[in-house]
């Protein structure tokens, strides 16, 4: 189980290298508003938040367990 | 703004933090630890949010766009792995009661002195930009607060009269009341962290607070502001990574520095390992931090949008968090700002300070006084207070060293470059500790030379240039490459242009300091300490229970060590730990005798704590002498890293050796594997012959107290007569135990003492008279006046007779009872016979009747009173006098027990 | 089992008399028929001519042991019916496998405590 858990944040923690990264950025580095926050600005902050769910996520389904 | 209420605010906040860590630290006094709590331990861990954070982002993004956020991404990146990486560190860190960075690296590799003053020297000389920062960031906001567009007032050459200088002397002061109240030798400061804790909620809400104002207060949200700032070409370039000028190179190295930094960072280390209370605290803040992290940026880009749009050149944009609200008429919001980042300037200050004085302490002073001998062995004045001392002396001198460094250096950059140039000095460490933890087979050398390589580059592209760039050092070899080399400009090494100062440094650096590091390691061979403290470090887990285990066998004085750790760890503590230590093994520690090698692991161990694990090693060595590594310890370390050692000459020549001694083990192990099956069934017959009385106890009283009316008086007479019987019994095997116990724990230990056997005869008889009456039977003893003298143990011997005769007694014929007791010589023995006229004993049963736990059973008077331990315990005796027992009987004519004693020389 | 008719039989066998003494009482308090055996032997003697309904059963006892005396009884197509209660204080696992495995119905450790002893007892006559 705890292996599990393990493998899994090693898998996110690539996935998320790749996700700020290059090309991904550059499909989000321009001159847009989205939502009215710049694309990028929105971009960055919205995986940003979706790490914090997963991590927490992982975390916590070990915890019940 | 009046500075005198900049001033006052200030004094009041950090009066408020020592209420607070006077309270914390009183709470943990008194065993309520408030910091044990993992939302308390993210917070702490917000310490990487400084003034760098709080001024200096903001100024990042108006020049660099959206590249700030590498800074955060990078720890939030590297938060997944905590459950492995940082997890690991910690118990490491805990087994080893390591206390800083460098004594982490210093002990994976060996107890090296050479790298605990290595890294504490790269900590203090990279950490000093970061902390002139922190100390700029102050002084910056003081002068914002109180001369806003009146002209900043220039630093003044006097530095009595520079805010700058008054700045440091209260940090100094403050960090001092802080970070050295006490000597801990965890190094864990409660209050401090509970402190550093609180400061980063002052910050995130502070820092909201002037965003919240920016975007809903002076635009009308976040919409509004963003679609203004793409219509001026200066603020529309902010917005993405092409139009500022970031490359993907530059992006993903400082995403790499920032994710060395959130754990090599000295004050990083400190909270997140030294401090850290419990390891289950990890899993929460590895969500919680990251979101703080997220929350505290939020606000950057819209502030910084906003400066750009509303000031000209003449404001820094690194005070855009307090000139927006004082143009905008907020004064008291720009006030609390100030204080949000006087709060991260000054955690990151006292954190930073504190750790590395630690370092600078342990690593460096204390090995090199002790080689003065300064504190030596005569010399045993009070050590805990002088190493206090040394601490607040080393803070001193770093916050002078980071105001020099401000004043000469850092006005000229802002704030995020300055902060860079510590962020590639901390990458430095991270081969040698990633490397440490996961590679075996990395030595001492190869950290050496990694480091130093790393440092060395490190130091010519960064610091030495912008040194260079304001006068204080020849400009030249920054133009013109060192030694006039053109290859070697520290700006573009082998003619390598094109990315950024800090992109630059850190590829080269960190290129080399790791390819130093993986050769050297491989082409040298490591010292036995450092294998057995690379297997430490790499299975970790192998190691959890906590146990010390030391390879080099050493002696001391008990009493030697004892003062070593008065002298390092003040009296009262060093009493504490010794007593615990003799309560945990049962034993009592005499100052003129020879310390075992565990109590010396334990006196080292516990002085790492105070004084670091290189220079704990120096002082235990300067009491302690070593002896060459016998073979069992070359096993053991064989066992550990077979196949590092394989190689090693050791093992050839004491290779028959080896062999004959695994034989010894084996059948030693196998000894030992019987005995521990002995003791297993003796404990299960124990607790089945516990159980039963008990359960007829249980029963009857019961039976009593349920149904007291309803038995007759005889009954309850019976029954209760049962429980008292039934209690004897269990008190009689309790203490057959017990006998059972102390025989086989005094083999050998009692003197013997000429007894005369008679006597000790009469006395035995003389004890059961009352018994032999009670059941009618007589005992003979008859009396030649010979004399019979033995060499043994009174009451043993006593007890041996005893025995017999009760067994005797136990046996007899019901009606005409009759024990006879003989004495007759035999060679150099005499035989001590007891006859009773009992039923006798079965062939069988002769063979086993001297084991624990037999009993024989007649069909006419059912099970006899007995544990069945008596002849056993009387077996043992006598074999502890160098004699023997025997039993002569048939069926129907009782039994003769004979035991033949030697007799003791005239 | 019928118990409206004649009182339920019950043997109860252990090598320590003063246990045997506390079953007895309970036992006789309840109304049944008892009667005591000191170990294997003397238990299978007495099933042979007596056929108890219930055969309270000690595991340690000298000579022929708890399991060995479960075995053989039920090896006696005339006491198919008899139910039969391990009361021992070997109490492992292993051991209670052990118990099951030689045929026993119950398996109770000691020390014991009277009113489920009793009750268990009673609920075997009632329901079987």
């Amino acid at each position: 189980m705890s292996d599990d858990r393990s493998s899994n944040l090693i898998i996110l923690f690539l996935i998320f290298v790749a996700l700020i990264n290059y090309p991904f950025l550059q499909i989000f580095d321009r001159q847009e508003l989205w939502f009215g926050m710049p694309a990028l600005y929105f971009y960055f902050f919205f995986i940003w938040l979706a790490l914090i769910v997963v991590v927490g996520l992982i975390v916590r389904k070990k915890r019940k367990s | 703004m009046t500075l005198s209420l900049v001033i006052g605010c200030s004094l009041a906040y950090i009066s408020l933090l020592f209420l607070i860590a006077w309270w914390v630290d009183k709470r943990a006094e008194r065993g309520v630890s408030f910091v044990n709590n993992p939302y308390v331990y993210s917070l702490s861990l917000a310490v990487y949010c400084t003034a760098w954070t709080f001024f200096g982002s903001v100024g990042r993004a108006t020049t660099g766009g959206l590249s700030f956020l590498g800074v955060y991404l990078g720890p939030t990146l590297l938060a997944p792995l905590w459950y492995m990486v940082l997890r690991k560190i910690i118990l490491i860190s805990k087994n080893q009661r390591i206390t800083s960075i460098a004594d982490f690296i210093s002990s994976r590799y060996g107890k090296s002195t050479t790298l605990g003053v290595m890294v504490t020297l790269i900590a203090v000389l990279g950490i000093v930009p970061y902390i002139s920062i922190q100390l700029k960031a102050v002084t910056f906001g003081i002068n914002t607060l109180t001369h806003f567009k009146s002209g900043v007032i220039p630093p003044s050459p006097d530095f009595w009269l520079d805010a700058g200088f008054w700045v440091t002397v209260a940090m100094a002061v403050f960090t001092g009341f802080f970070g050295t109240r006490k000597l801990d030798p965890n190094e864990r400061h409660e209050g401090l962290v509970a402190a550093v804790a609180f400061e980063s909620i002052v910050k995130l809400i502070t820092f909201s607070a002037v965003g919240l104002f920016v975007t809903y207060g002076i635009y009308n949200g976040f919409e509004d502001l963003f679609t203004r700032a793409t219509f001026r070409e200066d603020t529309a370039r902010m917005l993405t990574f092409e139009s500022s000028g970031i490359t993907t190179f530059s992006w993903n190295v400082l995403i790499a520095l920032s994710l060395f930094a959130i754990i090599l960072l000295p004050r990083q280390f400190h909270i997140s390992v030294v401090e850290n209370t419990s390891p289950r605290h990890i899993p929460k803040a590895m969500w919680v931090f990251p979101l703080y992290l997220l929350l505290i940026n939020i606000f950057v880009l819209p502030i910084a949008l906003a400066g750009k749009m509303i000031f000209d050149s003449s404001i820094h944009p690194d005070t855009y968090v307090l000139s927006l609200p004082l143009e905008k008429g907020a004064a008291w919001l720009a006030l609390a700002a100030f204080i949000g980042g006087f709060s991260a300037a000054t955690s990151m200050i006292v954190v930073e300070a504190t750790a590395l004085s630690i370092m600078f302490s342990n690593h460096i002073v204390v090995p090199l006084l002790i080689r003065m001998r300064s504190i030596g062995r005569n010399n045993l004045v009070n050590g805990a207070a002088r190493l206090l001392d040394i601490r607040r002396l080393s803070i001193l001198l770093m916050l002078f060293l980071a105001y020099w460094y401000q004043k000469s250096v850092g006005n000229t950059y802002d704030l995020v470059s300055v902060g860079l140039i510590s962020f590639t000095a901390a990458a430095q460490l991270a081969p040698v500790v990633i490397g440490g933890l996961y590679w075996k087979r990395a030595t001492h050398q190869g950290a050496v030379a990694g480091l130093t390589v790393g440092f060395l580059i490190w130091a010519f592209c960064l610091p030495l240039p912008s040194m260079a760039q304001v006068g204080i050092i020849s400009k030249s070899f920054v133009t013109d490459g060192l030694f006039g080399i053109a290859f070697l400009k520290p700006y573009a090494l082998f003619g390598v242009t094109g990315m950024d100062p800090i992109t630059h440094a850190a590829f080269w650096s960190l290129f080399f300091n790791t390819w130093m590091y993986a050769i050297v390691s491989v082409n040298t061979r490591p010292s036995m300490l450092s294998l057995t403290q690379a297997d430490l470090f790499v299975n970790i887990h192998k190691y959890i229970s906590g146990q010390e285990y030391d390879i080099l066998k050493r002696e001391a004085k008990i009493g030697d060590l004892k003062a070593v750790l008065n002298r390092f760890l003040g009296e009262s503590r060093s009493l504490w730990l010794l007593h615990e230590y003799e309560s945990l093994n049962k034993v009592v520690l005499d100052d003129q005798k020879t310390a075992q090698a565990d109590l010396i692991s334990f006196v080292e161990t516990n002085l790492a704590g105070a004084i670091g694990a290189a220079s704990a090693r120096v002082v235990i060595d300067s009491v302690a002498k070593e002896e060459p590594i016998s073979l069992d310890e070359v096993m053991r370390i064989l066992e550990q890293t077979r196949e590092a050692v394989q190689h090693s000459r050791i093992m050839e020549t004491k290779n028959e050796e080896l062999k004959t001694l695994t034989l010894q083990l084996t059948t030693a192990n196998d000894q030992l594997k019987q005995l521990d099956r002995l003791k297993a069934d003796f404990i299960t017959t124990v607790t089945h012959e516990l159980r039963t009385p008990v359960t007829s106890i249980k029963a009857l009283s019961r039976i009593i107290l349920d149904d007291y009316d309803r038995l007759d008086e005889e009954r309850r007479t019976a029954y209760l007569q049962i429980i008292v019987n039934e209690s004897d019994r269990i008190s009689r095997l309790i203490n057959q135990v017990l006998d059972i116990e102390k025989l086989r724990s005094e083999d050998n230990l009692r003197p013997m003492e000429p007894l005369e056997l008679t006597e000790i005869i009469a006395a035995a008889v003389n004890g059961m008279q009352q018994l032999f009456a009670e059941r009618n039977i007589s005992c003979s003893f008859p009396h030649t006046g010979e004399s019979w003298v033995v060499k043994g143990d009174h009451d043993k011997l006593v007890q041996v007779v005893v025995n017999l005769l009760s067994n005797a007694l136990k046996f007899c014929d019901p009606v005409n009872g009759r024990i006879d007791i003989g004495l007759l010589q035999k060679g150099g023995s005499v035989l001590l016979s007891v006859r009773d006229n009992g039923p006798g004993i079965p062939h069988k049963a002769r063979e086993i009747i001297f084991e624990q736990f037999t009993q024989l059973q007649s069909k006419e008077q059912g099970k006899p009173q007995g544990t069945g331990l008596g002849l056993f315990i009387t077996k043992k005796i006598v074999e502890q006098h160098n004699g023997s027992i025997r039993v002569e009987s048939e069926p129907g004519e009782g039994a003769l027990f004979e035991v033949k004693l030697p007799l003791s020389e005239p | 089992m019928d118990i409206s008719g004649s009182s339920a039989k019950i043997l109860v066998v252990d090598d320590e008399p003063n246990i045997v003494v506390a079953l007895e009482y309970l036992l006789q308090r309840e109304g049944y028929e008892v009667r005591k055996a000191y170990n294997g032997q003397e238990a299978l003697e007495c099933m042979e001519a007596w056929t108890p309904d219930i055969v309270v059963l000690d595991v340690m006892m000298p000579g022929m042991n708890g399991f060995e005396v479960a075995r053989l009884l039920r090896q006696l197509p005339a006491l198919e019916l008899t139910k039969i209660i391990f009361l021992t204080a070997k109490g492992t696992e292993r051991d209670k496998q052990s118990g099951y495995a030689s045929g026993a119905e119950y398996y109770m450790i000691k020390p014991f405590d009277n009113d489920v002893f009793v009750s268990t007892v009673n609920e075997i006559m009632a329901y079987g």
